[in-house]
């Protein structure tokens, strides 16, 4: 799964060459195998190192502050989001959706790798929302639509309908 | 820049080594594990790290590479690699581990979950050519690993780790570190196992990530799972169990005056002055008189020699303005309002010391006593103010009545004193296009006025807020408390005088209340507020408490605690009394509904951390499940049991490994309950009693003592036992209950015939849950002590009390007096009547226009009949989310005050209540 997500990616960022990867472990971590220096793991880690390697650093954001909000997106990401329990999954989509109600992306205004790595997480949870859960998560909901239309992201993964008109308005004000 | 963090959380110990080996200048605050700091997670995430752009971060790993990356250090892929390992891969086995060794006291299991992590570990550490993990230098990776691996690390037979770990480990940041957060005990550190109590166990299989979320979620009914109990807990417990009821003197009958005492600790309470000019809703009741009363009445059970002073507030435009509207004098409106309140705090059983008021001579002495101490050291200056006066009213217009838009944010209705949406604080002449309240005819006019120079308050109010003497409780309260101090350099003089009106403004008059109602109550009130060495000052408000505190000018730092509520709604509206919404304190009694139901009810929903909202459905839910079916009843059945079992007489116990399982349980909690109450978390309190008898219910449930007694020898003996603990448990929570519902709990007493000294054993130190209904003990007589709340009855009562948001309507004002059915009915048949002309009427093809006036009139038939039914409800208009004020603070009146007038104390008084009658002077005083 990782690995669609990491061939994804090195096409969003416009890399010519694929690299090569393989996985260790139960979890089957991604490993990057490299001629020039030591194997790289772990999706985060790679998919930095990809970044600056696409030279592509305003993905990783700006500043000190901007940077690190990326990065703990990209934790939050790999710790809470991956292998998540079905009933945890509510209260990640609650966090995220009120996280997100004055922000366009994860990290402020500006796209960056957080939302594309959180985009692929997070997209198994939402393909299975009802239409109903989905304006639940309103915000979340239009950051996920965002993300998908955002141009090249998506590449292995199916669009996600997201009805722009709310059809229950009367259960939430 | 601040930082939260929880002690005995190991996350918290990387960022706080990495806070030190960094030296980046950073706040720290400690808080507890169930703080919700960063406020769009429903679950507490710590440590978070508050940014000076008010972002949070609160994934630890991150909050580490941002400090590391402040001190000019970037990441490489590597510390990276070495990060994410550490969250994805090291973390779950360790939760897993520490779980098992902390709290199940399996320390051999640690090995087979750590095995392969940690050897991972020292097959990279042996292969690398560095000093450290990723370079010669220390890096963030090596800190983090060190801090995750500190509790459980000790000695490994992993020699290149063991090196690493000691290497690391020497930095003096990591050593502090560790003592800080787990008292550099690691594994025996007792706060790192009241932390992993709150987590949920983690899972097991494949996959498993950090379970859980790694925190426990609060949730409103406070199903916090099970704390997990180690065998040693349990063994203490049945030690204290055993130990019952300690000679220890009874909590002593207060004796009038109440002054501090050497050795004992000394607590002055004070909640905010509830202004005078109206009667209290719920909301002023929980957010100032009754959450004081709760800790008042908690530290005169831990033996603390309490004072509890408070009063009304009574100075003001405010009174003024009523005293206007009913006829009457200002005095009279204070005298008439200041009995309303006493009554109605009575009934609602708030035990005070002493309730005061502000219009007393005391009150004149001491302002204008501070007044020339202020005078005589320089402390005042003189400046000219400009104000608004009507000329038609021949008054000053108060700031508060003066409307228009806001000059900073451009909002429409700012008030002259202050914008509701911007919060900045406005001079009414600053305001653009001005529309007063009420009056046309306003001139601007400049004036003298004395003010207090403003390096006196600034200083003192940084350091108050900032340092522990001022500590707020939460994150929101800081808030407040920033915002409100924020204010004071914008205006820069905030206490002043009116120099040729010879009058106080309310800023400086009205929290000299707290002394001069001390006053009142003794002579020697100075024993209590000149005494900081001796007395613990807790407050209820933050603006009074600042202005108080600034205005006693004293040597010491104030040893105070300011703690405070956020909003109270009504239903998801604002209570208003003139709107008729919301209950108000004088008809909490009509309603029927026990005192004590009413202050469960409203303890239970304090807003702590976040607004919370009255409710009916809300309050009869809670009384039904919560003190019928789980306290009432666990207290009542274990009463019961032995009366009709055992012939009202306690039977023999002989404690199985389940019942000690139970007491361990109940001491934990009672732990946390005087834990919560010491630092005034009253809501989170009452939820460790409701757990104790959801604990007992279940215990009773599962033995089922009822059918036992009709068993053998052993059986019958098991039923003894399990209807034994249960009384001795419901009398514990008799005196937990005393500072919540004091009548319910002294019936309990009464009930089982409990010995006097029970309350000071089981409350002192940490809590003891002893045995104190010993085998042999006769206990009175049981009745059920709680009454279920019908649907109906609230039903009634939420139409009575819902305000007439549909006026001036006849149908409505039927609809709202009881539906009436009569008119219902009536009405059903004119719009079926109506509905058959207008059909008629199109079938015909008749002229638009004639057409549209039967439309018309059938709609408005329509709307009456379902205003009859009650169901209508006209659209109200609402501005915005306004929230009720938990309580009049006595800052939000600006108006006349006391009059200094050399030393003449009595024509001081007499020229206070002129201003206030507005006969001598012919004007009113604003600010």
């Amino acid at each position: 799964m990782s690995l669609k997500e990491l061939s994804s990616l090195e096409k969003a960022l416009g890399l010519k060459k694929p690299n090569k990867y393989s996985t260790q472990g139960d979890r089957k971590v991604p490993v990057l195998q490299s001629i020039n220096g030591p194997a790289l793991v772990g999706l985060v880690t790679i998919a930095t190192h990809l970044v600056q390697e696409a030279k592509r650093p305003e993905l990783l954001g700006g500043s000190a502050e901007h940077k690190a909000v990326v990065q703990q997106w990209l934790e939050y990401r790999v710790t809470k989001v991956d292998g998540c329990h079905k009933e945890d999954i509510k209260t990640i989509l609650k966090d995220l959706n009120s996280y997100l109600e004055d922000k366009v992306y994860l990290a402020g205004n500006q796209f960056t790798l957080a939302d594309t790595l959180m985009y692929y997480g997070i997209h198994h949870v939402i393909v299975d929302l009802a239409v109903q859960e989905k304006e639940k998560y309103m915000n979340m909901t239009r950051w996920f639509d965002h993300v998908q239309h955002y141009p090249g992201v998506r590449h292995h993964l199916p669009p996600v309908v997201v009805l722009r008109n709310r059809v229950y308005t009367s259960g939430h004000h | 820049m601040k930082l939260f963090v929880s002690d005995g959380n190991p996350h918290c110990v990387k960022v706080l080594a990495v806070l030190r080996y960094t030296g980046v200048t950073c706040d720290v605050e400690h808080v507890n594990h169930d703080e919700r700091v960063v406020p769009y997670l429903s679950c507490p995430a710590l440590p978070a790290l508050l940014l000076p752009s008010g972002t949070y971060l609160f994934r630890p790993n991150s909050i580490c590479r941002y400090l590391i990356e402040l001190n000019g250090q970037e990441s490489s892929d590597i510390v990276n690699q070495w990060l994410e390992w550490e969250a994805t891969e090291l973390q779950p086995a360790l939760m897993q581990a520490l779980h098992m060794v902390v709290l199940q006291g399996k320390g051999a299991e640690t090995t087979r979950l750590l095995q392969g992590p940690l050897s991972y570990l020292d097959q990279s550490l042996s292969k690398r050519t560095t000093l450290f993990l990723t370079a010669e230098m220390v890096s963030v990776a090596d800190v983090v690993l060190w801090a995750a691996l500190y509790p459980i690390l000790s000695d490994s037979s992993l020699t290149e780790l063991q090196h690493w770990f000691e290497r690391v480990g020497v930095l003096a940041a990591c050593e502090s570190a560790a003592q800080t957060a787990l008292q550099g005990k690691g594994l025996k550190s007792e706060s790192l196992k009241s932390y992993l109590q709150r987590q949920p166990a983690p899972h097991h299989g494949q996959g498993q990530v950090q379970g859980r979320g790694t925190q426990p979620c609060n949730s409103p009914e406070g199903d916090d799972g099970d704390c997990v109990l180690s065998e040693e807990e349990i063994q203490s417990a049945v030690v204290t169990w055993g130990k019952g009821l300690a000679d220890l003197p009874m909590v002593p009958e207060r004796q009038h005056p109440i002054l501090p005492k050497e050795g004992k600790r000394n607590v002055l309470v004070t909640s905010a002055l509830p202004y005078v000019n109206n009667v209290p809703h719920l909301g002023n009741i929980i957010g100032c008189v009754l959450s004081a009363d709760v800790y008042a009445r908690y530290g005169r059970l831990r033996g603390w020699n309490v004072l509890y002073v408070c009063g009304t507030d009574e100075y003001g435009t405010a009174t003024e303005n009523k005293a206007r509207e009913e006829g009457l004098t200002a005095q009279q409106i204070c005298d008439k309002y200041h009995a309303v309140h006493a009554s109605i705090y009575q009934w609602f059983q708030i035990d005070f010391d002493f309730f005061g008021r502000t219009t007393t001579k005391k009150q004149t002495e001491i302002a204008q006593n501070i007044f020339w101490r202020l005078h005589e050291r320089g402390f005042l200056l003189e400046d000219v103010v400009e104000q608004l006066r009507c000329e038609a009213c021949q008054r000053f217009l108060a700031d508060r009545f003066v409307e228009g838009t806001c000059p900073f944010c451009s909002y429409p209705e700012a008030r002259g004193d202050q914008c509701d949406k911007c919060g900045k604080l406005i001079n009414a002449v600053e305001l653009r296009l001005l529309k007063e309240y009420k009056h046309d005819n306003y001139i601007h006019i400049k004036q003298l006025h004395l003010f207090m120079k403003p390096f006196l308050h600034q200083p003192m109010s940084q350091s108050a807020i900032q340092k522990s003497s001022l500590k707020p409780q939460t994150a929101s309260n800081a808030d407040v408390g920033a915002r409100w101090l924020g204010k004071l350099p914008r205006k820069e003089l905030i206490i002043y005088l009116f120099f040729h009106l010879q009058v106080f403004y309310v800023w400086f008059d009205a929290p000299i209340g707290y002394l001069s109602i001390t006053a009142n109550y003794t002579d020697q009130w100075e024993k209590w507020w000149k005494n900081p060495q001796q007395v613990q000052r807790v407050y209820q408000s933050v603006e009074s408490t600042c202005s108080c505190e600034l205005l006693w000018i004293r040597s010491n730092e104030p040893p105070c605690r300011c703690f405070l509520s956020e909003y109270l709604n009504y239903e998801d509206t604002k209570f208003s009394k003139s709107r008729g919404v919301g209950v108000f304190g004088d008809m909490a009694k009509d309603t029927g509904i026990p005192s004590d139901v009413w202050r469960f009810y409203l303890l239970y929903l304090r807003p702590e951390g976040q607004d919370s909202a009255f409710s009916w459905v809300d309050m009869a839910t809670k009384n039904n499940s919560e003190l019928l079916n789980n306290l009432g009843n666990f207290i009542n059945r274990a009463g019961m049991f032995v009366s009709k079992f055992f012939e009202n007489c306690v039977p023999a116990m002989a404690l199985q490994q389940e019942d000690k399982r139970l007491l361990a349980q109940v001491g934990w909690e009672l732990k946390q309950y005087i834990n919560l109450m010491d630092r005034v978390k009253i809501r989170d309190a009452l939820k460790c009693i409701l757990n104790i008898s959801r604990h007992g219910n279940q215990y009773i449930q599962v033995n089922e003592p009822w059918k036992k007694i009709k068993g053998d020898e052993t059986d019958r003996l098991r039923s003894g036992t399990v209807t034994g603990v249960s009384v001795n448990v419901a009398c514990l929570l008799s005196v937990m209950l005393q500072p919540y519902m004091p009548t319910v709990s002294q019936t309990i007493r009464q009930q089982l015939n409990a010995p006097p000294t029970v309350t000071a054993t089981m409350l002192q130190g940490t809590g003891n849950f002893v045995c104190s209904l010993p085998a042999g003990h006769h206990i009175g007589t049981v009745s059920p002590l709680f009454q279920k709340l019908e649907a109906e009855q609230i039903e009634s009562l939420k139409k009575r009390f819902g305000g007439q948001q549909v006026t001036s309507d006849n149908a409505a004002q039927t609809a709202v007096n009881g539906a009436d059915a009569e008119r219902a009915r009536e009405l059903t048949l004119a719009v079926a009547e109506q509905g058959e002309k207008v059909r008629t009427l199109k079938g015909q093809k008749a002229e638009k226009a004639v057409i549209g006036a039967e439309v018309t009139k059938l709609l408005e038939l329509k709307k009456q009949l379902s205003m009859a039914e009650g169901k209508y409800q006209e659209p109200v208009l609402t501005k915005g989310k306004k929230n009720a004020q938990p309580a009049p603070t006595p800052a939000s009146d600006p108006a006349a005050q006391t009059a200094v007038n050399g030393a003449d104390a009595e024509r001081a008084r007499e020229l206070t209540l002129a201003v206030a009658e507005q006969v001598r002077w012919g004007t009113n005083v604003t600010n």
